[in-house]
């Protein structure tokens, strides 16, 4: 029985558990006008039985799919003839794939050997067991789960206390969701960056000047020895961020705060929502907008002037970035502007400031933690961008300053490193994890600034 | 204050006046210039919009259309069904790309010599055997007959026509020869030459071949992972924010929980592109480039967003609701799913599509656990390898074709047009049912 059979039969196992005990419950109390006599309203009764029914067969069904694989091919493994298990695991894992798609009736890379075939056939019947078995496991748990609540059933039974306690529990542990995501990320970053870590020390990643992430696949191959300096990498980041930063900051700020204190109303209330557009664009589509219409513009303009610009300047990218990160600053930053009291406003006209000294000189100093705050938020949004400058910027590992000169980042390293057919024992793959482990660390770092900075300073008005 | 005469006014308080005065002209200046500059930082973001609608619409809209030429077809017995049986698995397997190369040479006899009939034979696409191919099998009496055809062009002929490839650059710049251009001149005297909507372009998966790849099966896959995603995301966010929002005590749990959504909210998206590939792909197993893997990371991803709405949501209900349903002996279960639940519902639902719409134009953490593959197929399952519509936009924009430039355009312009109308949903939904208490 397929997946989503199962789960269908499931539920409707689950809604024959409802009706079933909202009948027994209304029948146990003495007929229709019995039901007063129960603790709850018959619903709760159905419920019960429906909530029994499903939640036990749900878990079972997510671990057993959850492990099946890893266990079928454990036991696949098992059976394959000596030599082969003894192969090394990137090769066992070639001939793996090879029993899978024999066994789904694909092209296979290599020549069918009975052992292959066996291999197949035994693949074949231990997934057919596992699915009957899963099949068989979790409907008769939905039935002796929804059959034992039935049972229970009596006018005294305090339905709707326990119902109220599964939802809460099921409550509770949708909320934890986040803390696991959380750790979730920390561990899988963490472990492999561990594991990177020991074949290539933190302080040559974190301090050495090249990078060049080819392994020799042979001891005597030439000149692939792999460096793992990340510095030009963080370089190349800071650079292009920097640019954006150049751009989204006076852009954002100055439109915050000409839509708040300056535009009429009919003015701001076209304006605002044109300009949140730009945070509503996905971001494959600014890349493809630098790669395809600002990076020759920045090219030919170069040119123009005389000076040598790269196809996928760091310029370029940075732009469109600047571009990208203005809604963030100027939304944030308006509502820290409209946060500031129009008492504040009025004092400084009466005292015969114009508008603009009273934005600089009272709007502004009032607003600033939150501004500074924004802007931290904004960085921390250009340093894990990734789709633009995967597409716009270039992948050479150039230490340089120069915005018109072709840098990299972490996060198009990231793409590159682990994009494409990869073992993922080699330092190459694990060094992604270990510029994931540095950007999550740099923009949480980021955020608990911010949120310090907004926190701390902010001056709290009435 | 007045401002007084001169007569009564002293020597000292005449010299602040002046001075204040005398300043007015430069502070009025500055006061201009930065009213100026404001008014230069939103019209610069007005444009940056404007531009970057242009230069997608203005590279995309030809690639809704694609170029059709009509040759006379001769469905030759002799090629197609030697034996006249009108065998449906015989006719299936026939060399139909031959009879598009002779009826090619039959439209310009006096081509000759290898790399002038290729060029010839280059004018139509590799899909064109494929339509004779369905309209044999659609009427097999056509064979026997000589028909016109409107086949469908190359992408280089494609480019040519719709005045994509400069026609003015001498020809050893140019992607495609002068004859090429004196053969689109006598067709187009013809009239043999047409372009139309190509509507294959949405019911077709990925090709190698610009004028034959469609964004078919990137909506599809598009569609099980965001089904995957919605499925996934939207029970658990509804039942987090209520939880925090009505049951949670103020405690060390609760505040790290709140501590931990508002970061992951910021975590760059790539980061659970790391978590999928390490936990979901290489710890359980699952498979890469599945849509499942794909809603499942882009949930994770899109959850901070929809508990933040949610709770707004339910901040925004009244406690009065709450007191009245406490007082007529509601539990406070029932009080929070009876009550308080779908008087919140509209904003959640505004932050669910919010939060789709985000999943929707997300394409990092997908390259991380494999959707990049190149998939022909349309997929028709959880299970199957599939790409997605921002993936998909990626794979094209590193095509080095240029019939690819506005095949990715056109296919940006489809994943706005589905971005704007989700938000225009939510801002109908947020106007429809908001309630002013």
């Amino acid at each position: 029985m397929s997946t989503p059979l199962l789960i269908a039969v499931l539920l409707a196992l689950t809604a024959a558990a409802y009706v079933l005990g909202r009948r027994r419950s209304v029948a146990e109390s003495g007929g229709v006008g019995g039901v007063r006599h129960l603790h709850s309203l018959p619903s709760y009764y159905g419920s019960y039985a429906a909530l029994w029914c499903l939640i036990p067969a749900l878990l079972v069904l997510a671990v057993w799919t959850a492990f099946q694989s890893t266990i079928v091919t454990e036991l696949v493994v098992k059976q394959l003839p000596q030599d082969v298990q003894q192969l090394g695991a990137d090769r066992l894992g070639l001939v793996l794939n090879d029993v899978r798609n024999l066994a789904g009736g694909n092209v296979v890379s290599r020549e069918v050997t009975p052992e292959l075939r066996a291999a197949a056939d035994h693949l074949r019947s231990l997934e057919r067991t596992s699915a009957a078995a899963m099949a068989v496991a979790v409907l008769s748990l939905g039935i002796i789960g929804g059959g034992l609540a039935w049972r229970q059933i009596s006018p005294r039974l305090r339905a709707r206390n326990r119902v109220e306690t599964i939802v809460s529990v099921l409550l509770v542990t949708a909320s934890t969701i986040a803390i696991f995501t959380t750790i979730g990320i920390v561990l899988s970053v963490l472990f492999e960056s561990i594991r990177f870590f020991r074949s290539v020390p933190l302080t040559d990643f974190l301090f050495g000047l090249d990078w060049s992430p080819q392994m020799a696949l042979r001891a005597d191959q030439v000149g692939s020895s792999g460096a793992f300096g990340a510095v030009p990498l963080f370089a190349g980041t800071l650079l292009i961020s920097g640019i954006a930063m150049l751009v989204a900051v006076p852009i954002g700020l100055m439109s915050a705060i000409y839509l708040s204190e300056y535009a009429n109303r009919e003015f701001r209330a076209v304006a605002k929502p044109v300009l949140e557009i730009l945070a509503g664009i996905p971001t494959v589509v600014y890349g493809f907008f630098a790669a395809l219409t600002v990076a020759p513009l920045v090219r030919d303009a170069g040119g123009f002037f005389g000076l040598d610009v790269a196809s996928e300047s760091a310029l370029a990218a940075g732009l469109v970035m600047g571009i990208m990160i203005i809604p963030f600053v100027s939304s944030l930053s308006d509502d820290v502007i409209n946060a500031v009291p129009q008492s504040m406003r009025d004092a400084a006209y009466a005292l015969g400031a114009t508008p603009s000294e009273t934005v600089r000189q009272v709007i502004l100093p009032a607003a600033l933690p939150g501004i500074v705050g924004s802007i931290l938020l904004a960085v921390s949004r250009a340093i894990g961008e990734t789709m633009i400058v995967v597409m716009a910027a270039g992948l050479s590992a150039k230490l340089t300053a120069n915005p018109l000169d072709s840098v990299t980042t972490v996060t198009v390293q990231i793409v590159t490193l682990l994009v494409g057919d990869q073992e993922f024992d080699s330092p190459k793959t694990l060094a992604a994890f270990a510029l994931g482990l540095v950007l999550f660390v740099a923009t949480l770092g980021l955020n608990v600034i911010a949120l310090h900075v907004v926190r701390k300073y902010r001056e709290q008005y009435e | 204050m007045s401002n007084g005469t001169p007569s009564s006014a002293g020597p000292p308080r005449r010299r602040v006046l002046d001075a204040v005065t005398g300043s007015l002209s430069r502070r009025y200046a500055s006061e201009r210039r930065f009213r100026l500059l404001g008014r230069i930082a939103v019209l610069s973001g007005l444009v940056f919009v404007g531009s970057l609608f242009l230069s997608i619409i203005l590279n995309g809209y030809s690639g809704f259309f694609q170029t059709y030429v009509k040759l006379p077809v001769a469905f030759e017995q002799e090629a197609l069904d030697p034996e006249g049986k009108r065998d449906r698995a015989a006719l299936a397997t026939a060399d139909y790309g031959a009879l598009v190369k002779k009826s090619l040479q039959a439209a310009f006899p006096d081509v000759s010599g290898r790399s002038e009939l290729r060029e010839l034979y280059g004018l139509v696409s590799s899909g064109a055997e494929y339509q004779l191919l369905d309209m044999v099998e659609a009427d097999p009496s056509v064979i026997g007959t000589t028909r016109d055809v409107w086949l469908i062009t190359s992408d280089d002929f494609d480019m040519l026509y719709k005045g994509r490839i400069d026609r003015d650059v001498p020809e050893s710049d140019r992607r495609v020869s002068d004859r090429v251009l004196g053969w689109l001149d006598a067709l187009e005297k013809q009239g043999a030459i047409e372009t139309r909507f190509n509507w294959s372009f949405f019911t077709n998966g990925d090709s190698r071949e610009p004028e034959l790849a469609g964004i078919g099966g990137a909506v599809m896959g598009s569609f099980y992972t965001l089904l995957v995603c919605l499925v996934i995301a939207f029970p658990i966010g509804v039942a987090a924010a209520v939880y925090l929002e009505e049951f949670a005590p103020k405690n060390r749990l609760t505040d790290l929980i709140e501590v931990n959504i508002n970061n992951l909210a910021a975590v760059p998206s790539i980061v659970f592109g790391l978590l999928g590939l390490a936990v979901l792909i290489n710890f359980f197993g699952m498979p890469r480039s599945a849509p499942v893997v794909g809603g499942l990371v882009l949930a994770l991803m899109v959850l901070p967003t929809i508990i933040i709405a949610g709770r707004a949501s339910l901040k925004s209900v009244p406690p009065s609701i709450r007191e009245a349903a406490l007082g007529v002996g509601a539990s406070k279960m029932q009080t929070v799913f009876h009550h308080v639940l779908p008087l919140a519902m509209p904003g959640m639902m505004t932050g669910m599509i919010i939060g789709m719409a985000h999943a929707l134009g997300e394409t990092a953490p997908l390259l991380m656990i494999g959707m990049v593959a190149f998939v022909v197929d349309v997929p028709r399952g959880f299970f199957d390898p599939s790409t997605l519509l921002p993936v998909q936009i990626y794979l094209w924009a590193d095509s080095p074709e240029r019939a690819f430039v506005e095949k990715t355009a056109a296919a940006i312009i489809v994943l706005l047009a589905f971005l704007i109308t989700m938000n225009a949903l939510a801002v109908f939904l947020r106007r429809r049912f908001e309630r002013r208490w």
